[in-house]
């Protein structure tokens, strides 16, 4: 019973890191572009919940509805006044500058905020749990925060296979110079690609906040298990990347049961044995 | 008789230029101060980590942003080889190359199944896991370090400054060594194929170069170098723990905008960018995680606006070249023109 509600945690875990992957995923689709700043964006998404939690004295879920238009403008703006100048064929300045903005983030916020570490009370519910089975129990948030992954991830299914938005994701993604004479304008497309990985991000980091302490330099872990729960599902595929996030999350939470050391290290273990033997992902799109 | 040269006037002055400057860094233990010979034995390895990162990003077109784990590596290995093993600590940061060559093969193996910005975090995925496992080390003072003992470094040499000299003129001669086995590279056939590969991967494939076992043979020779230079930073330290041999900021962040500052996919560029980037930081030190923040935008504008760096910028105002490594057609005997 101890470990099948240790595999329990990790699932439930593993709806995080697919909501951390989830942007990054659609970035990667729509522009082939890689955050290296991804991570950063997370906890500053968290920082800004901090700031409205405490000025407006409200509970962090609630404040999701100032986090998350605020995270969609500043990528929208990213987008378009930086990222949209790096798009190319060469790898670098994407790379670059990207990765030049994570250090930007994770000093400035150090300056802000300083290098102690935080955390967002939830209140009441972060200790509410029910029982599923005798011995076994589900607290109330995790469960929360698995449900809204889960409707995330629907969400972006239904988004790029139903919405105009959504066709113009996918024709970008196919083909950007004809997306472009079709009178698509990519920029605008990329800019809101941007944003709405930016929008999710808003929400991973506010649960992140809620789980765990948080500082300034927490942000590169983060995008590290994103990135093994998009590889880990397969590219291009957005179920595929929920799978991934709770095989790495259950990796972590096996690993940390053996040995604390290990929680990290076998989450790292699973992405890179899976690298070895399935380089194309469990999930992979049929690629065209 | 036609035939094909490598210098220009420019790198033959450039060339002489270098050597004064390098015979003035020899005899720099009899001209300087403490405080100069560590400030210029840690530009000298930064100027090394730049020239095998450029080579690695800036020609083979490896974007690694997980170096660290290479440094880390030969930084564990002078340790595990100087207190288990009772190696000399000069003789271990020599082993530490091939060893970190060997151990780049089967990473490599892994991490090639990633292409472009993937394969960097790939990289970065690898440092971390060395990073765990270096924490997991207890004789090695797991994951608070370990200093290294006194026996050794006193068996180093009899006095602190002997040592000091002795570490100085290492890093020294193992960054003269590093240079000029890159540029030896450049300028054989294997470079001829790296310059194409960095400036177009595809038609190089297309004319029949290797593209993917050259890119293996660059990353395990930047491995080799790579692991030596953190042997050698952390026999400088003389103190080494998991969260400052894999710094992903020191070792790479660092490194990164100082070969972009300095003009990547050049040799020079590096050498530039380490001087550029000193100078910031002995003026900049002291507003903290500002400065940082700083470096971070100054290597965004500089990628986004010039992106061939400070000595791109020169190399095209002025046509120079520091050192002798394009190739130019010398047609007739004497009174051929360049270009």
């Amino acid at each position: 019973m101890q470990w099948f509600n240790v595999i329990l945690q990790g699932v439930l875990i593993g709806g995080l890191y697919a909501m951390f992957a989830a942007g990054l995923s659609l970035i990667f689709g729509v522009m082939r572009l890689v955050n290296i700043a991804h991570g950063d964006l997370i906890v500053l998404a968290a920082y800004i919940s901090l700031m409205v939690v405490q000025s407006l004295d409200v509970d962090p879920l609630t404040s999701l509805v100032f986090v998350v238009p605020a995270m969609a403008a500043i990528g929208y703006l990213l987008q378009r006044g930086l990222l949209n100048r790096t798009l190319g064929d060469d790898l670098l300045p994407p790379l670059l500058v990207t990765f030049g903005l994570s250090i930007i983030i994770q000093n400035g916020l150090l300056e802000l905020f300083t290098a102690d570490s935080r955390r967002l009370q939830a209140g009441p519910i972060e200790v509410e749990t029910f029982q599923l089975a005798p011995g076994v129990w589900i607290g109330a948030l995790p469960l929360i925060q698995f449900a809204v992954a889960v409707a995330v991830i629907a969400g972006f299914q239904g988004l790029f296979y139903r919405t105009a938005l959504g066709r113009a994701f996918r024709a970008t993604s196919d083909d950007q110079p004809v997306a472009q004479l079709m009178g698509l304008d990519t920029r605008h497309v990329f800019a809101m690609a941007m944003a709405l990985s930016l929008a999710v991000i808003a929400i991973a980091g506010v649960f992140l906040a809620v789980r765990t302490n948080f500082d300034p330099a927490i942000g590169p872990a983060r995008l590290i298990f994103g990135f093994e729960a998009v590889i880990i599902g397969g590219l291009g595929s957005m179920w595929g990347t929920l799978a991934g996030g709770i095989i790495l999350g259950v990796a972590q939470a096996v690993g940390a049961q053996v040995d604390p050391g290990w929680q990290l290290l076998a989450g790292h273990l699973v992405f890179l044995a899976i690298l070895a033997v399935r380089p194309q992902g469990l999930f992979p799109k049929v690629s065209g | 008789m036609s035939r094909v040269e490598h210098a220009t006037r420019s790198s033959r002055v450039g060339v002489v230029v270098i050597a004064v400057a390098v015979a003035g860094l020899a005899l720099a233990p009899f001209w300087g101060d403490r405080q100069t010979l560590r400030l210029l034995a840690e530009m000298f390895t930064f100027v090394a980590l730049a020239s095998l990162w450029n080579l690695l990003a800036g020609y083979a077109g490896l974007v690694s942003v997980g170096q660290q784990a290479f440094v880390g590596f030969g930084g564990y290995l002078l340790f595990a080889l100087a207190i288990l093993w009772d190696v000399h600590p000069i003789a271990a940061v020599f082993i530490a190359g091939p060893i970190g060559a060997l151990l780049a093969v089967p990473v490599a193996a892994l991490i090639f199944r990633l292409r472009g910005a993937y394969f960097a975090i790939g990289t970065w995925v690898v440092a971390e896991v060395f990073r765990l496992l270096a924490s997991q080390i207890s004789v090695l003072g797991g994951g608070s370090g370990i200093s290294l003992p006194a026996s050794v470094v006193i068996a180093m040499a009899p006095t602190r400054q002997m040592r000091e000299f002795e570490t100085y003129w290492l890093a020294l001669a193992l960054t003269i060594a590093i240079f000029s086995a890159i540029i030896a590279l450049l300028r054989s056939r294997h470079g001829l194929a790296l310059t194409a590969i960095r400036d177009n991967e595809l038609t190089a494939q297309s004319n029949g170069i290797d593209v993917a076992r050259i890119k293996l043979i660059v990353y395990v020779l930047t491995a080799f170098g790579t692991s030596m230079i953190g042997a050698l930073i952390f026999l400088q330290k003389l103190r080494i723990s998991p969260d400052t041999a894999f710094s992903v900021n020191d070792w790479t962040a660092f490194v990164i905008f100082i070969t972009v500052i300095g003009g990547i996919g050049r040799v020079e560029g590096p050498v530039i960018g380490t001087i550029v980037f000193f100078v910031l930081r002995q003026m900049l030190a002291d507003l903290g995680s500002l400065y940082l923040l700083m470096m971070g935008a100054v290597a965004i504008i500089v990628m986004l606006w010039a992106p061939k760096g400070v000595w791109g910028l020169i190399a095209e105002r002025f046509g120079w070249q520091a050192l002798p490594l394009q190739r130019h057609l010398v047609l007739g005997k004497e009174t051929g023109g360049k270009s």
